[in-house]
């Protein structure tokens, strides 16, 4: 019998040790990860200044004339993110509100997996519906829109997180107690009037938290934007011309011939770094959004 | 002892097939070449159904890379081998052999919209092209007198691409030497959908481009301004090319083979296949076959193994002439 137990000991010892190392295995490839990055970032940063990187408004390490201003990438993915958003935004709140509020048990039932297929769908299969379906469709309705644009593959981009913003504002609603709903009700409130002015702005934090994951989500997106939006920095506001992105940017130099620990090559850390830096901030962002409406109704 | 006989036959056949079927020939490099090898591959494959030949287009540059270390059987490429490459191989003791398959007119083009470009001169195309040109030359207007005030979209190749060296090389003077601020893809595919989708926009590539998505795209006369190579504006085809008064934009295109590759079987079989029956085939995608006698010489080169670049491993020439390819190759 004690040997028994003291084996059990021994095996509990074990198990918990093996769980332990296991979760340590993310956290030591964000470290790496992290380690990495910094360390190339640094190297690049040792031949370019932080001023030139953020101030500088051409972006050409691979050329001649070598510029290395992170703007026109920055501009690109902040065009596309903007155009998914405007998508996915409206779109997904409102399915949410529709969802939460308005559908009955069955429909939800249906709907909300056949969402959530839109997130299962490969993004490289997204670009080329962008590219091949989308842009064509659009060309017929905007004469000298280019064949490669952030306006097509920033619509498709958002098609795609609509179920990401849906799915956690719908989490959001379902978090508002069920009181404050019946209190509107009591007051002689429509259902349009609950959704709109006690559980969306109840919810709020929460929504806003699946705004800015979205967001992170959009930019940090490559396949789409690798192959829709055209493969040229540029430094422009107009969703009808070819632009690239950070993610695009990376892609391109790390798929081709730049030979290994040249400063060419180090513009992909440095790249990664920033983009690396941005989610993160917003994750942030979100993290703290999420916690704050937790406390509100507990 | 009669079964177990029949056994060994039937284990010793599925071994030697299980072999066979496993044959596979690695080619990589130039997406300008593509279409003749994958064409050559093609036919190669009906006839040799044991053989199977992949063919990546990573771009020559892209292509060399693997070849150098020995990843690849068979490099395309569409320009001649460069010192760093030479370099790579040597360190991994790859040995190659130079064999040219075709000559391209590479092709400048814009949108079939395009009303106001019927030819240009190599300085437009300089004007247009090179370094300084990036953020300062814009519009179509400032290429010439006479061009409307619309915005110069430009489509080129990447800078892993064998087109991107020889056009800059050709038009600008250096390897190497270009605006970066344009479209750039090692895909032609790419580059025909960004022309062909854009009223102001303008692109070069590989002959064999063009033929294929002609009803998409309209095809650019080049004045080289030099009388001795025919006056005026002169278009890709095959009668210019042939002649050289398509320059400076004609070139020969290459594959190179390992030499440690062609002692295998396969790979030598495909490689005389390829030089059998490119003369046709290059036709076929829409670029220039060499003559008879080139093919000839190259098979030659190939069956005596001669290694080495004729064009000592510098990268680039311009204005190699079907008749100085023939006297390098001898």
């Amino acid at each position: 019998m004690f040997r028994k137990n003291k084996f059990q000991k021994l095996k509990e010892y074990l198990i918990e040790k093996l769980l332990f190392l296991f979760s340590l295995v993310s956290i030591f490839a964000t470290v790496g990860i992290i380690a990495v990055l910094s360390f190339e970032a640094f190297a690049f940063f040792k031949e370019v200044s932080l001023l030139k990187f953020f101030t500088d408004t051409q972006w050409t390490p691979l050329f001649v004339k070598k510029h290395f201003g992170i703007l026109p990438l920055l501009c690109g993915t902040l065009l596309t993110t903007l155009i998914a958003m405007l998508i996915a935004l409206p779109v997904g709140l409102i399915s949410a509100v529709y969802l939460s509020e308005y559908a009955s048990e069955k429909a939800r039932d249906i709907i909300k997996p056949v969402m959530e297929i839109l997130a299962a769908i490969p993004t490289v299969v997204y670009g080329y519906f962008a590219l091949l379906f989308v842009t064509p469709l659009l060309r017929k309705c905007i004469p000298g829109m280019s064949g490669f644009n952030s306006l097509s593959s920033g619509l498709v981009m958002g098609t795609m997180i609509i179920p990401l913003i849906s799915s956690l504002s719908e989490d959001a609603f379902h978090a508002v107690p069920m009181g404050l709903r019946e209190a509107g009700y009591a007051l002689g409130s429509n259902r349009m009037q609950v959704s709109l002015r006690i559980v969306l702005p109840a919810a709020f934090s929460g929504v806003c938290a699946a705004c800015v994951l979205a967001i992170s989500r959009a930019m940090g997106e490559t396949m789409i934007v690798a192959i829709a939006a055209g493969q040229q920095p540029r430094l422009t506001l107009n969703p009808l011309v070819p632009v690239e992105t950070i993610t695009a940017y990376i892609v391109q130099v790390s798929l081709g011939d730049t030979p290994h620990g040249s400063l060419e090559y180090s513009t992909i850390f440095a790249c990664g770094m920033f983009l690396f830096v941005m989610t993160y901030f917003l994750n942030i962002v979100s993290y703290k959004l999420r916690k704050h409406f937790q406390q509100v109704y507990e | 002892m009669k079964r177990i006989m029949c056994f060994m036959v039937i284990a010793v056949i599925a071994c030697v097939n299980q072999a066979y079927a496993a044959k596979l020939i690695k080619v990589d490099g130039s997406s300008t070449v593509f279409p003749i090898t994958e064409a050559v591959a093609e036919e190669f494959q009906k006839e040799n159904s044991g053989i199977k030949v992949m063919v990546g287009i990573s771009g020559t540059g892209g292509g060399f890379k693997r070849f150098g270390r020995g990843e690849t059987d068979i490099s395309d490429a569409s320009r001649p081998i460069k010192p760093k490459e030479v370099d790579l191989a040597r360190e991994n003791n790859i040995e190659y052999i130079e064999l040219p398959v075709a000559y391209d007119g590479l092709a400048v083009v814009v949108n079939p919209q395009n009303t106001w470009v019927s030819h240009l001169t190599v300085k437009e195309l300089k004007k247009m092209w090179e370094p300084d040109a990036q953020e300062t030359i814009t519009k179509w207007s400032q290429i010439r007198a006479g061009f409307p005030d619309k915005e110069l979209r430009l489509y080129g190749a990447g800078t892993d691409s064998g087109t991107f060296d020889y056009f800059t090389e050709a038009i600008c003077g250096k390897s190497g030497a270009s605006r970066g601020d344009f479209t750039a893809s090692e895909d032609d595919n790419v580059l025909v959908e960004g022309v062909s989708s854009e009223e102001n926009g303008l692109g070069y590539f590989g002959l064999a481009y063009y033929e294929q998505n002609k009803d998409k795209l309209k095809l650019v006369a080049i004045d080289d301004e030099n009388d001795a190579n025919g006056k005026g504006p002169v278009a890709p085809a095959i009668e210019t090319v042939m002649d050289s008064t398509y320059q400076p934009l004609a070139r020969p295109i290459f594959i190179y083979v390992s030499v440690q590759s062609a002692q295998k079987e396969e790979v030598a079989k495909f490689v005389e296949f390829y030089l059998n029956h490119a003369g046709q085939l290059v036709k076929e995608v829409g670029y220039i076959p060499l003559p008879d006698a080139a093919y000839q010489a190259a098979l030659e080169r190939f069956k005596k193994r001669v290694k080495g670049s004729v064009f000592g491993g510098k990268g680039a020439a311009i204005g190699v002439k079907i008749e100085d390819l023939l006297k390098r190759q001898k």
